[in-house]
């Protein structure tokens, strides 16, 4: 009885039009000395043909007219829907601009706070951040929705957005005032006051990321 | 005939909703055929096949013209019949006391074992036993056995429209002929 499931195996695959022919010799060999896989096999063959003939079965008469008559009326949305689903694109470039738009507006609405970039040693007073004198902030500078007053030194470039610099209280020093603030600041000093140049600062700062990106690898 | 089909589904896709009423005729003892031999029972057949039909019209933005419209609207009949089969839960128990009596359980109120006779007549006959015998397979034999022989698609076709591997499809083939062998080698 140790052919059977070998046998069997074989059988199947025969049965799957998946033989090969050493294969089917094999079996037929096998079936001409061994009465049990004959059995077995013409079990399997009649097995299949009692199933196949079932008589095929037929839908009701009223089958079609049942379906068209519950068919879902054509919607107006299945247009737009359509249209989305053949121009992709188009659709991609929408939802990219709107997600885009959506973004950069509420960012600029949303925060209210007063927010730095996060060095040590930096003052806040009455939505003014203060360098303070004896203090050099190392790296770059970026103050959201204050004023920045710079009394120390920034080694690095300085963004104020929607704020402004106040000038050093000190009026002796003001004539000097503006060399002295230039030297102060060793980087650039970039004011973002409205919305556009909010988009403007987005935009470039998105730019200068994917550049860097590019030069780092 | 595919290339019919292929002009009627365009259309379908245009809104031309008439035209869908020539594929429902053209493919409805198929999948009439599907959903009967694998729930067993007409009523329930003809409403998943008429449930079939309409999800295909439905979605028929999704199907990719490149393939075969009839393996699509396949899958859609066995994926809802299984779903079916699977949700199926008795309604009530054999064991469970009736209501209002003592000691009278649900087995007390089913039929005496001997059929009538003209139901020993029906019952004897082969293609009703052939039927429930198929209907006694599990489900994912049921599937295979109900396309490969009653539908007769091929083994890739029927790997397709039940989204799985061709191997696994001869698997539950072998399985499900030497099941059915074993009922049905004393009839």
């Amino acid at each position: 009885m140790n052919c059977k499931q070998e046998v069997i195996a074989l059988m199947h695959k025969y049965l799957d039009d998946d033989l090969t022919q050493p294969e089917e010799k094999k079996l037929r060999f096998h079936l001409q000395s061994c009465s049990d896989c004959q059995a077995h096999f013409h079990e399997l063959k009649r097995t299949i043909s009692l199933v196949k003939s079932s008589s095929p079965i037929s839908a009701p008469g009223d089958f079609t007219a049942n379906v068209m008559s519950n068919l879902p009326q054509q919607k107006k949305r299945n247009h737009y829907m359509r249209w989305f689903r053949n121009h992709p694109f188009f659709t991609a470039a929408a939802v990219f601009f709107l997600m885009m738009f959506g973004g950069v507006f509420s960012a600029w609405t949303e925060d209210q706070q007063v927010t730095v970039s996060k060095q040590e040693n930096l003052v806040i007073q009455n939505q003014v951040v203060i360098v303070p004198e004896d203090v050099t902030v190392e790296g770059d500078l970026v103050v959201r929705n204050g004023d920045l007053r710079i009394d120390g030194a920034v080694n690095g470039d300085v963004t104020i957005i929607n704020g402004d610099i106040l000038e050093q209280d000190s009026v002796q020093d003001s004539p000097l005032e503006g060399e002295k603030y230039m030297a102060y600041v060793s980087g650039e000093v970039n004011e973002v006051n409205q919305v556009f140049e909010w988009m403007w600062y987005h935009t470039k700062k998105t730019l200068e990321g994917v550049f860097s990106l590019g030069n780092g690898e | 005939m595919e290339n019919v089909i292929k002009q009627k589904i365009k259309q379908i896709k245009k809104g031309d909703q008439a035209a869908f009423e020539d594929v429902v005729s053209f493919y409805q003892n198929k999948v009439y055929q599907i959903c009967f031999r694998m729930i067993g029972n007409a009523h329930e057949a003809e409403d998943l096949a008429q449930e079939a039909f309409i999800r295909a019209y439905t979605n028929i933005d999704r199907f990719d013209e490149r393939r075969k419209f009839s393996t699509w609207l396949y899958r859609i009949a066995t994926n809802l019949t299984i779903d079916r089969i699977r949700k199926k839960k008795p309604d009530y128990f054999l064991d469970a006391e009736v209501k209002g009596t003592e000691g009278l359980n649900m087995y007390s109120q089913l039929a005496a074992d001997q059929a009538l006779p003209e139901e020993e007549v029906e019952s004897l006959e082969l293609q009703t036993y052939i039927h429930k015998e198929i209907l006694a397979l599990p489900p994912k034999y049921r599937s295979v056995i109900v396309l490969r022989f009653l539908d007769e698609l091929s083994l890739q076709e029927i790997a397709e429209v039940l989204e799985i591997p061709v191997g696994t499809v001869k698997t539950r083939i072998h399985r499900g002929r030497e099941t059915l062998r074993k009922k049905l080698r004393h009839v």
